[in-house]
Parts: C-alpha cells; structure tokens; sequence
C-alpha cells in the first residue's frame, strides 16, 4: 500500500469528523468551497486558452529549444533543469501562464519525470510576484518600493534553485 | 500589460523561428491543438481542484485559520517589530499568513493588504523596511496543500499528485528564508550613506 493512498482518505474524514465535533455544517461548507473552485477554474481557463496557445506553437517552431538553450549555462550553475527556462520567465508575471507552462512541460516529460516534479515543485514554492507587488502597494498608496522587488525575485531565484534541490534529494534524478 | 509583452513575444518568437525551421505547419497545428488543449486541461483539473476548495473551506469553517494565526503570532512580533505594536496590524498580518498557508488566496489578500494600509499610513508614499518583509512574506508562496498543482499533476495522469508535498514545504521554506534574508541586508544596505 501507498503512504500517499493512507494520507488522502485520512484526511477527508478526518476533516469531516473533527468539522461535525465543532458542529460545523460540513456538508455545506464542503460544497460552498467547490463552488469557489469553479469560480477559480472559470477564471483560469480563458488564460489557458491564450497561453496554451502560444506555449505549444513555441515549442513546435523550436522557440522554446532555442530558449533553453540560451538559458542553460546560468541555469545549470544553479541546478535548475534548463528544460525549465520558459517557466522561470513567466511565474512572476502570471500565473495561469505559469500554470499552462508546467503543464506543457508534464505532458510532454510527463509528471512524474524530473522534470515534470520540479516544474511542479517551482509552481507551488513561488508566486506570482509582480502582480502581488502591484496589488498590495497600489492599494497602499506606495510609490516608492524600495528594496522590495529585488528580495522579492531573490526569493523566486531562491525557490526555483531549491525546487530542483528538493525534487532530487526526495526523488532522486 | 505584462502578459500582453509575453504573449506577443511568444507568438512573433514562433512565426519568425517556424520560417527559419521550416516547421511552420508544425505551428499552425499547434496553435489550434494548444488551444483546445486547454479546455481539456480545464475540465481535467475541476474536479480536484473543487474538492481541495471544498476542503479548505471546512478546514476555515472549523477554525483552523485562527488557530494558526495565534501560532504565528509570536514568530511574526520579531519579524515586523514595528507594525507589532499595533494589534490590529499584528492581528491582519497573522490571519493573511494563516490564509497564505491554507492556499485561501481570496481571503489572504485583503487581509494582506489591511496590514499593509495600516503600516503605510503617514509615510508619504515609501515603503517602510517592514511592509517590503510584508510583501516579501506575500511574494515568496508558503502553501501546505498546493491544490492547483496536485489537480494539473492529476490532469496530467498522475497517480499521487500529493508526494511532492515535502518537496514543495523544503523549497518554500528556502525560498522565504533567502527573500526575508535579502530584505534585511537590503535594508541595511540601503540605509548607509
């Protein structure tokens, strides 16, 4: 048996025995939260359409090669698989765009592979950092960032070395 | 405006490069595969991706965002110092940190940006060293149950969308220690004359 086959299943129920125990209406919290979800894919997939698009004539026309390519020398001093280059340039502009991005890359390495779990890895220990940037200062009314931005991306750089650090001291190559 | 760069980029880059290849009809079939393709991926994903949300929000309805959020209380005093000595910040800054954790990007934002209001106020219009570790807290995701990428990893066929999860904690952990690391050096930096 599967760790991850134990985890899921205690995890529901736990959730629905400890939610009922609070005499929360799990049922209906359950089914409002999904309603959100929609709400967020209703959002994203517009995005995928657009960015989808030209993430694959990219990779047909070479682009996408050529990209990596270029980006590899750096990327491999950090340990980042250059496969990855098209990601790392779009996760802190959008993030459906970095969404459509990782899944080109697992559909064609495929999701368990390296490089499909590193793709993976970066989207969930990064954020779409120029959009939260504007976001908050717009609404604070800030003009002047300071030092913000460039903390801001040396933690992305951060993340995306350590994502490929992660998947291989977890998975191995 | 940004995508828009991105995206024309991305679509001249392919054009030019499918001439110079000679894969232009390599090109045009994928424009029109990538974008049903991305449909597909769409309704792949609902289904996951309506559950975790379903889950998360029991997991707020039980209370669990202000239980971590009095867990983060004392570890984010020493962060934000300053914005601490006014509870109501201390109290926006927590429960954003808690929703960030719990991936409830709707609910952490305006959280996030309450703080962030509070410690902006009268500072005529610079950001302080500790709304850039705010913001910086924001930027750098630290999410324990990544839904969207465990639904994309689904879609994609995979059997335990879930056993990336240590991965994902390491490397967020990293990755906010290396922004919070240099928000203070640039700081200090910043600051000698």
């Amino acid at each position: 048996m599967n760790l991850s086959s134990l985890v899921l299943p205690l995890l529901l129920a736990a959730v629905a025995v400890w939610g009922m125990g609070r005499r929360v209406d799990v049922y209906a919290a359950l089914t409002r939260g999904a309603g959100d979800g929609l709400a967020v894919l209703l959002r994203i997939i517009p995005a995928l359409v657009g960015l989808l698009t030209a993430v694959s004539m990219f990779r047909a026309s070479g682009a996408m090669e050529w990209l990596s390519g270029l980006c590899a020398p750096a990327l491999g001093l950090l340990g980042i698989p250059p496969e990855t280059a098209p990601l790392l340039l779009v996760r802190p502009v959008s993030g459906s765009g970095a969404l459509a991005v990782a899944g080109d890359l697992m559909a064609v390495h495929g999701p368990d592979s390296y490089v499909g779990r590193v793709a993976a890895v970066m989207l969930g220990s990064t954020e779409t950092t120029f959009y939260t940037i504007a976001v908050y200062f717009g609404a604070a009314g800030i003009h002047k960032t300071r030092h913000t931005i460039p903390a801001a991306l040396t933690a992305d750089l951060a993340g995306f070395a350590a994502s490929a650090l992660a998947v291989r001291l977890f998975f191995g190559r | 405006m940004a995508m828009s760069w991105v995206w024309t980029g991305m679509v001249a880059l392919s054009l030019v490069f499918g001439i110079a290849t000679g894969n232009l009809d390599a090109v045009a079939s994928a424009a029109m595969e990538g974008a049903g393709s991305a449909v597909e991926l769409g309704l792949a994903m609902a289904g996951v991706l309506c559950l975790w949300s379903g889950v998360m929000e029991v997991m707020d309805a039980c209370g669990i965002s202000g239980a971590l959020a009095k867990v983060f209380r004392p570890l984010l005093r020493r962060l934000l110092p300053e914005a601490s000595r006014d509870g109501e910040t201390l109290a926006a800054v927590s429960a954003n940190v808690s929703a960030n954790l719990l991936g409830l990007g709707n609910a952490a934002t305006p959280l996030g940006i309450r703080a962030a209001r509070r410690m902006a106020a009268g500072c005529g219009g610079t950001a302080s060293d500790e709304l850039c570790v705010l913001v910086v807290l924001n930027t750098a995701s630290i999410q324990l149950l990544p839904a969207t990428i465990a639904s994309l990893r689904t879609a994609m066929g995979c059997k335990t969308p879930f056993d990336i999860l240590p991965a994902v904690w390491l490397s967020s952990v990293l990755s906010v220690a290396a922004g919070l690391a240099a928000a203070k050096l640039l700081a200090r930096w910043g600051r000698r004359p």
